[in-house]
């Protein structure tokens, strides 16, 4: 009997003190049991070489232009691969910048098509996001594939797209045929009182033949399983990855005349991985 | 028994250990940035006037402007803070102002904006909100202008520039606002109060409205900077321009020998020939903006004047006592371009006009009466090349038996000067009997002086005046 006495206030002590950590808001104190997991480097970019220099090119190359119907979103920019829209900053980043002159609007996308894909296996970018109405910066995949079966049928995968009107929060997402455009498999992640442009964050994705988690500074937000999604899975063949500025569109809106200009994206590294076994 | 006090008091240890540690990760909390002799309650209005709280109208404005409302109110709340902005000409006052501020400082550092949710009868744009006025010092006041507000409850922010300097703050949040297009209308604010927010980011301060001026200056001259002001961008994207007075920024001079800068941003010139950039910080963070002086040769004031103040009606100088002027630069649209840059030096005010066509001096309230006055006595400075065909002409304007301006009675006489009386890099002492002015038919009711030039770009005034 004296013992269970002891144990109970200890117990309840204990609670206590729990609350009180819980009541100080200290952040990340929220953890997570994840399967472990080793993780092999197979292909990175950190991004480095001279100021004003382009990035990599046996690693990436561009999209240009204004693409069909605004890249298929009513998207306002015209990318281009000029050094003021993309280039290195000379300290070990990449600097995606959308300009605005008048109603002109240039930003940039770059991607890794025909010279690097993976199928499964971990994909993440360390980056800082740019902000403002009507600026979607994002870091995504879609299937090699996309030439021969077209796109939804070759899958997206966004690792992190984010609206600047709403700079703390991003979201990752899946299109798929059946599950595309406007009703895409989508979870939102909210940085508490903060904001993904103040300074930089670790975007990943997780990916599996069973199942693509999603994370943030390595927490965990969405976990999408095969086995739940009732529309084909197309994920299971290589992908290639891009990172881009868009300016309005479908997804963001237009910018305003409170958007300010120029807004850039900086890319601190791009590593991808393979499991160790 | 014992054990149970012993593995009480352990878990009490921990507790405390634990509590200390938890103190030291989580940034910026409130205890430990300042000494917590000052209440660090956030609250301005929630559903009533928080702890200390008082209101004062502006002087001039409508004194029952404000009102706590119980019908409109945001989400349901129990009372609202209702503004009834008069209408022009409305007797009750000429605009809506006044301050909320607290008897006791406030501790408020620890948090980063005011922010409250507004909405209005009508589209309406306020003309000032802000933070920092306490009716007295107010030496931290920074405000937003023009903030547009409709019919729909909208949150806002005012960020404070540095929450460092908000340690004892008393003036919580003022307002004014005059009518929209002439009319009167009503906005109701409601849930004021301070937040910590890490949604607000990217400070970028300026003085001098961020851009990099240069001016040629003499020792001996003061300037004030101003233009100061921060952005910062809102949780929603958008650029918010605060404007900020002096005491939130560091001043620096690049060169002490040629320029200092106080803690006011009153910039003295002291030195020369030589250069000094003026700059500034806000927080630590480097202020966009600069002013570059670049002096030459000590500026050479007018000569003083040496006559007995009872035989001179003055229009401006510092040697005598000076009658009303309305203006020395009435800015007569639309085919006036000069501009007035007066300045100071050594204590000696000169009258600086620029982008110079002709100018007018007026002095109505009252008229001048100089019948027993003999001469028109002016100082003037020429500071560039005078070029070839320079006119420089003094017009006298008497308002007739009228008294006042127009009414068919006015007569006017223009006398007109060239090279080498105009010449360049020297003060001209003009002394024009004012018999030459033909053209008056009295000279008791002059009202204006007007100078009108023709290749003169600008050109300093001094010691203007009436002698006998």
């Amino acid at each position: 009997m004296k013992k269970i006495l002891i144990n109970n206030s200890l117990k309840i002590n204990i609670a206590v003190l729990f609350v009180i950590l819980m009541s100080f808001g200290c952040k990340k104190n929220e953890t997570q049991e994840l399967d472990d997991r080793s993780w092999k480097l197979v292909w990175s970019d950190e991004f480095e070489g001279d100021s004003l220099s382009q990035p990599d090119s046996t690693k990436w190359t561009y999209d240009i232009g204004n693409g069909q119907g605004g890249w298929g979103n009513q998207e306002l920019q015209s990318y281009t691969n000029s050094p003021e829209n993309v280039s290195l900053d000379g300290a070990g980043n990449l600097l995606i910048t959308a300009i605005r002159n008048g109603d002109n609007i240039t930003s940039a996308r770059i991607k890794t098509k025909g010279l690097y894909s993976q199928k499964y296996g971990r994909i993440e970018a360390r980056l800082k996001t740019p902000y403002g109405p009507g600026i979607w910066p994002a870091f995504w995949m879609l299937g090699d594939n996309i030439d021969e079966v077209s796109w939804p049928q070759c899958g997206e995968i966004d690792i992190m797209e984010l609206r600047g009107q709403a700079p703390n929060i991003v979201a990752a997402t899946l299109h798929g045929p059946g599950y595309s455009g406007g009703n895409p498999i989508t979870k939102s992640f909210a940085l508490p009182n903060d904001r993904f442009d103040a300074k930089f964050h670790l975007f990943a994705a997780e990916w599996d033949e069973d199942k693509i988690d999603f994370f943030v500074d390595d927490f965990l937000f969405q976990r999408i399983e095969k086995k739940s999604v009732t529309n084909p899975w197309v994920f299971d063949q290589s992908f290639y990855m891009i990172l881009n500025v868009a300016v309005g569109g479908n997804y963001v809106g237009f910018p305003t005349s409170g958007t300010p200009f120029p807004q850039t994206m900086i890319v601190d590294y791009v590593r991808t991985y393979q499991k160790a076994d | 028994m014992n054990t149970f006090i012993k593995f009480q008091f352990k878990s009490v240890l921990i507790f405390g250990i634990v509590l200390l540690t938890s103190l030291a990760g989580c940034k910026r909390d409130l205890e430990e940035l300042t000494p917590p002799d000052y209440p660090t309650d956030p609250n301005v209005f929630i559903d009533g006037f928080s702890a200390n709280l008082i209101y004062a109208a502006f002087g001039g404005s409508n004194p029952k402007a404000f009102q706590v409302d119980k019908e409109v109110t945001y989400n349901n709340s129990a009372a609202s803070m209702r503004f009834e902005v008069p209408a022009v000409n409305d007797p009750v006052g000429a605009y809506a102002g006044g301050s909320f501020f607290t008897t006791v400082g406030r501790n408020l550092s620890g948090y980063t904006a005011l922010t409250f949710w507004a909405k209005a009868s009508q589209s309406a744009n306020i003309d000032i909100v802000g933070i920092g006025n306490d009716l007295g010092a107010n030496k931290y006041q920074a405000s937003v202008s023009g903030l547009a507000v409709n019919t729909n409850w909208k949150k806002y922010y005012i960020p404070i520039p540095d929450p460092s300097k908000f340690a004892a703050e008393r003036g919580m949040f003022f307002y004014s606002e005059g009518a929209e297009s002439g009319n009167g209308y009503t906005f109701w604010i409601d849930e004021v109060k301070f937040e910590e927010l890490g949604t607000i980011a990217h400070a970028q301060p300026a003085i001098l409205l961020g851009q990099k001026d240069t001016i040629n200056s003499f020792a001996g001259i003061t300037t004030q900077i101003g233009g100061l002001s921060s952005v910062f961008n809102l949780p929603n994207g958008v650029n918010q321009t605060v404007d900020l007075v002096a005491s939130y920024f560091e001043f620096f001079s690049s060169n002490e020998e040629i320029a200092t800068v106080n803690s006011t941003g009153v910039v003295s010139v002291i030195g020369g020939p030589g250069t000094a950039v003026i700059t500034a910080k806000m927080g630590g963070k480097e202020a966009k903006g600069s002013l570059t002086i670049i002096t030459g040769e000590p500026f050479q004031t007018a000569p003083v004047p040496t006559n007995n103040p009872n035989d001179v009606i003055s229009l401006f100088s510092e040697a005598f006592p000076n009658v009303p002027v309305d203006y020395y630069n009435g800015y007569w649209a639309p085919f006036q371009t000069t501009l007035s840059e007066d300045f100071t030096v050594g204590g000696d005010n000169i009258l600086s006009y620029t982008n110079f066509n002709f100018v007018g001096v007026q002095f109505s309230d009252p008229i001048i009466d100089a019948t027993t006055m003999t001469h028109l006595r002016l100082d003037l400075f020429f500071p560039n090349d005078i070029a070839p065909g320079t006119q420089f002409k003094v017009k006298l304007v008497d308002f007739g038996a009228n008294g006042v301006y127009d009414g068919g009675d006015d007569t006017n006489h223009t006398i007109t000067f060239s090279s080498p009386t105009i010449n360049t890099q020297n003060w001209i002492s003009l002394d024009i009997p004012l018999a030459n002015f033909t053209g008056l038919a009295s000279r008791a009711h002059l009202g204006q002086l007007i100078f009108e030039g023709t290749n003169v770009s600008n050109f300093y005034a001094d010691n203007i005046y009436f002698r006998r």
